[in-house]
């Protein structure tokens, strides 16, 4: 998709892959309406990526609650105009450590699953309808290796990210045929403020940085329509150049 | 407003697509029921459906004068901070708008808190004292965020509760432009739309700034719509220009729709993909250029809206429609049921 002067819409904005795929959204000519849960670190955010130049707007909010979800998507739309790419980049780890499924409270599979698959579809069903009417629009829905492969506690997360690559496929089948493109992208392992929590011990220097997966994540919603609707795809395997 | 005796729906209903549409057809004098999931039977291939694609933004918002609690309504965005708003006195949605005590009185120049943020009122109109501009000393992050976190929809003494934003937006809704919800596209669910598609019925949008259905002061009611910002997008004026040449029926979903298409056309003489504001007023001897059928709600006589909707039907067939509605337990207002006014081949 062209991207100069589209309205963008990226939750998860203030720091790790939203932060720089907001910041290489503006260098390409998207306005950018970036979405994050801390005011003081996405205003912190914003003013670096202006600081180049860039079109960014300051949504604070938080995607796990349903009365922030139509005041992101009304104060993103007023800003950017219409949105007609939205990035579902926030994500919740569940409990931090990491536990065991025994050792989860409910509450936090609950949580999981209202920031990682319940926001994210309140705001596809925000955004996808004015996209569908005027035939454009890309959705990505950022997702995980967790989602299929059965890794011991990260129960909360794998299983939020499973439903939300099928909940891509199934968005993609209904709205076929209206120009609304719908991606499961999973950027790998990165150095992200998210990995650091999830694995305090693991060694930074050998994770690719999350500047160069959001240069391969723009590459690909640059050329999305070379994808099938509700396709998942892998940037550490996918050939982009 | 002339009383029919068709109540107003309180609050929305959970099966819009079982809402009533009543199809009054102006060439054969008819009045049909049936309900809104049936609407692909009454368009065919080829028609257009037009829909205003406008979000409902929280346009009533807090306000302070001199120290004392108030309400604005944004009317008109004029870009660059400027808004046109009405002031509102004590109370609320709660009050009939006509019973409230009248707003206090502001002067150009002074400074008033809105959704917590200073705003300069630049302007007194000499319409009423209570339409005002209003200059906002915010950034537009700063405004928005403001709005969406402080403000509440726009709504009227028939309601039961106090509105939700979700319950006021369309399910293609886009930019936030609308001050109260473009209703008569709120029963459209995606099922029917996508079913219309593949029937090859062409639905397209528009953006339309729907302004404020009343303001409490009946000089200025009269008045309304003030002038309302438009923008026609391409694929909405080539799929009108081909249904024009094919035989196909242009259907506008809501008066903001007539208005826009309507006022553009007598903008340019033509239909053009195009961005403006119209001050046109459509009533009993105004012949559409564009449009050909309306889909709208149970509207009252005396209202804006009854006068609009005969320059597709004449007073004598609304009127019938009305009795029949009232009879028949039709639901009016926003939330209420619907009208087609249609004619020529279902």
């Amino acid at each position: 998709m062209e991207l100069k002067g589209i309205g963008a819409l990226v939750t998860g904005a203030s720091s790790g892959l939203g932060e720089a795929l907001s910041r290489q959204l503006a260098r390409s000519g998207a306005r950018v309406a970036m979405v994050a849960r801390g005011e003081a670190r996405l205003m912190a955010a914003v003013e670096r990526i202006r600081a180049e130049g860039g079109e960014v707007h300051a949504i604070p909010g938080d995607l796990g609650r349903q009365e922030d979800i139509h005041r992101i998507g009304g104060a993103a739309a007023a800003l950017v105009g219409p949105v007609s790419l939205l990035v579902n980049n926030a994500s919740t780890l569940g409990p931090v450590p990491l536990q065991p499924l025994l050792d989860t409270e409910c509450e936090e599979l609950e949580r999981a699953l209202a920031v990682n698959l319940v926001g994210p579809f309140r705001l596809a069903k925000l955004v996808a309808g004015a996209m569908a009417l005027r035939g454009l629009g890309v959705v990505v829905n950022v997702t995980s290796d967790a989602s299929v492969n059965a890794y011991e506690r990260w129960g909360a997360y794998g299983a939020s990210k499973a439903a939300l690559d099928q909940l891509t496929r199934i968005w993609a089948a209904e709205l076929e045929g209206t120009g609304v493109r719908m991606l499961a992208i999973d950027p790998g392992e990165m150095d992200t403020p998210m990995h650091a929590e999830a694995m305090p011990d693991a060694d930074r220097s050998a994770l690719p940085s999350a500047v160069s997966q959001a240069e391969r994540l723009l590459a690909v919603i640059r050329r999305a329509e070379h994808w099938p609707s509700g396709a998942r795809i892998e940037l550490t395997k996918e050939v982009l150049r | 407003m002339i009383a029919t005796g068709v109540a107003p729906a309180a609050w929305p209903r959970p099966q819009p697509l079982e809402e009533r549409l009543l199809h009054v057809d102006p060439a054969r004098g008819t009045l049909r029921d049936v309900r809104v999931i049936e609407l692909p039977e009454l368009l065919k291939p080829g028609d257009v459906l037009v829909v205003n694609d406008a979000a409902t933004l929280p346009a009533s918002l807090p306000a302070r004068v001199n120290g004392v609690g108030a309400e604005i309504r944004l009317l008109e965005d004029l870009g660059g901070g400027e808004w046109r708003a009405v002031l509102f006195g004590p109370g609320d949605w709660r009050i009939r708008t006509e019973s409230r005590p009248p707003p206090p009185r502001v002067s150009e120049g002074e400074l008033l808190v809105v959704a917590g943020l200073d705003a300069r009122v630049t302007q007194v109109s000499p319409l009423s004292p209570r339409l005002v501009q209003l200059g906002f000393h915010a950034s537009p992050d700063a405004f928005w965020n403001a709005v969406y976190r402080r403000g509440r929809p726009v709504q009227y003494a028939h309601l039961a509760e106090e509105l939700p934003l979700w319950h006021v937006q369309t399910s293609y809704a886009g930019r936030p432009w609308a001050m109260e919800m473009p209703s008569a596209g709120r029963p459209l669910r995606w099922s029917l739309l996508l079913k219309l598609r593949r029937q090859g019925v062409l639905v397209v949008p528009l953006t339309h700034a729907a302004g404020l259905s009343s303001t409490g002061d009946a000089e200025l009611d009269r008045a309304l719509p003030l002038a309302e910002q438009f923008e026609i997008p391409r694929a909405a004026a080539e799929a009108i220009a081909a249904a024009k040449r094919s035989g196909g029926r242009v259907v506008a979903v809501g008066t903001t729709v007539v208005r826009a298409l309507e006022g553009s056309f007598a903008q340019h003489g033509r239909l053009l993909a195009s961005a403006g504001r119209t001050d046109l007023r459509i009533g009993p001897r105004f012949r559409p250029k564009v449009v050909d059928g309306l889909l709208t709600g149970i509207h009252e006589p005396g209202t804006s809206h009854f006068e609009l909707a005969q320059a597709f039907a004449g007073a004598d067939l609304l009127h019938r429609a009305l009795a029949h509605a009232a009879a028949q337990g039709y639901l009016s207002h926003e939330f209420g049921d619907s009208m087609l006014l249609l004619g020529g081949k279902g």
